[in-house]
């Protein structure tokens, strides 16, 4: 049985360290529930599918740092060509991918890749060394320590529940705060 | 003249950091020498959206990139640089590199490119300069410096 997205995210908590956190669509409603600190990064609004090129920009920016992006399917769909420029540039970047099958902040609507992309096996190809797979909570608990250690990238594939009905996430300041939090976190403002 | 190496010694004066771009055959032809230049890191993507989010990225980080790419993947960029020029309100500099620009002139192509770059550029309100076979790389990192100054997006477009 697929776990929660709001499961999944909870591992993530106790794995992130003093990693940036970005969070996209469904996940951007759930994750400011569990961390609001200045590295955790809430895209929106946000340019669909490019969580994964945002994060890693500021993994090769700030190499010591470490970079998680929460990406959704659909939006990972829009955009596979990151994943090989994730790749060619190697950087301390994990990107999560949460596959429910659904645009879920439309109210859920299964996607063009619904129930047969192997989102793993695209990352390999893509050239990502490091790849991982967790189907059920048991397991995503069992191996997260071993998936987010570092270095990256890393590429997680996370099977979860699809939330029907779902709105889209308001982020929990504007984005300009969001900015200006970061940078001063990083030490860059 | 713009070529590789002063477009290169250029954007290092100007603190640039890195390059993130897609080239087409006249901005390839600077692949050598923006490859070389220390201090400057090229990143190659694989579409001209992520170039912008990628761009932004590093620049929430600290670091002072550009994004140079065809217009033809300006156009295909469109959601991606709404996102960092109006909604993160990123300061970015482009290149963008105006296929079949003298021909157009001439009237000896086909090529719609140059019928949209411009219009399409001032759409998305961004200021820009065109750079032709008669400007020089002061050109180029003056249009920069400025885009810096006045802390907005500019770009500069390579008449091709």
């Amino acid at each position: 049985m697929p776990m929660t997205q709001r499961q999944a995210l909870e591992v993530l908590l106790h794995h992130r360290t003093n990693r940036v956190v970005i969070t996209t669509m469904s996940s951007a409603g759930i994750w400011p529930q569990l961390s609001d600190t200045p590295l955790d990064f809430t895209y929106i609004p946000s340019a669909m599918g490019h969580g994964p090129s945002l994060g890693l920009g500021l993994a090769l920016a700030q190499p010591d740092r470490g970079v998680i992006v929460v990406n959704g399917d659909g939006c990972q769909l829009m955009s596979l060509g990151n994943l090989v420029t994730t790749a060619h540039h190697p950087a301390n970047l994990f990107v999560i991918i949460l596959d429910n099958g659904h645009y879920e902040v439309t109210g859920g609507q299964p996607h063009a890749g619904a129930g047969h992309v192997d989102y793993a096996a695209i990352a390999r190809g893509a050239g990502v060394q490091r790849v991982y797979s967790f189907t059920t909570l048991a397991d995503w608990v069992a191996g997260a320590s071993t998936a987010l250690a570092n270095p990256g990238p890393v590429v997680i594939h996370l099977l979860v529940d699809a939330l029907m009905g779902q709105k889209t996430p308001k982020p929990p300041r504007l984005m300009a705060e969001q900015i200006r939090r970061l940078r001063e976190a990083l030490g860059v403002a | 003249m713009l070529d590789g190496p002063s477009v290169a010694a250029a954007l290092k004066s100007c603190g640039v950091t890195h390059v993130v771009w897609i080239p087409d055959t006249e901005l390839g032809a600077w692949n050598a020498a923006l490859s070389a230049t220390d201090g400057l890191s090229l990143v190659r993507v694989c579409r001209e959206g992520e170039a912008f989010a990628l761009a932004a990225g590093l620049w929430l980080g600290g670091r002072k990139p550009i994004v140079a790419v065809q217009c033809t993947g300006f156009f295909e960029a469109g959601d991606a640089l709404r996102n960092v020029l109006f909604d993160m309100k990123i300061p970015l500099f482009m290149i963008v590199g105006v296929r079949s620009y003298y021909a157009h002139q001439q009237g000896a192509t086909p090529d719609t490119c140059p019928v949209f770059t411009e219009p399409i550029v001032s759409a998305w309100q961004i200021p820009y300069a065109v750079l032709d076979n008669r400007s020089s790389p002061d050109d180029l990192a003056n249009a920069y410096r400025h885009c810096q100054a006045e802390q907005r997006a500019r770009a500069v477009l390579i008449a091709e």
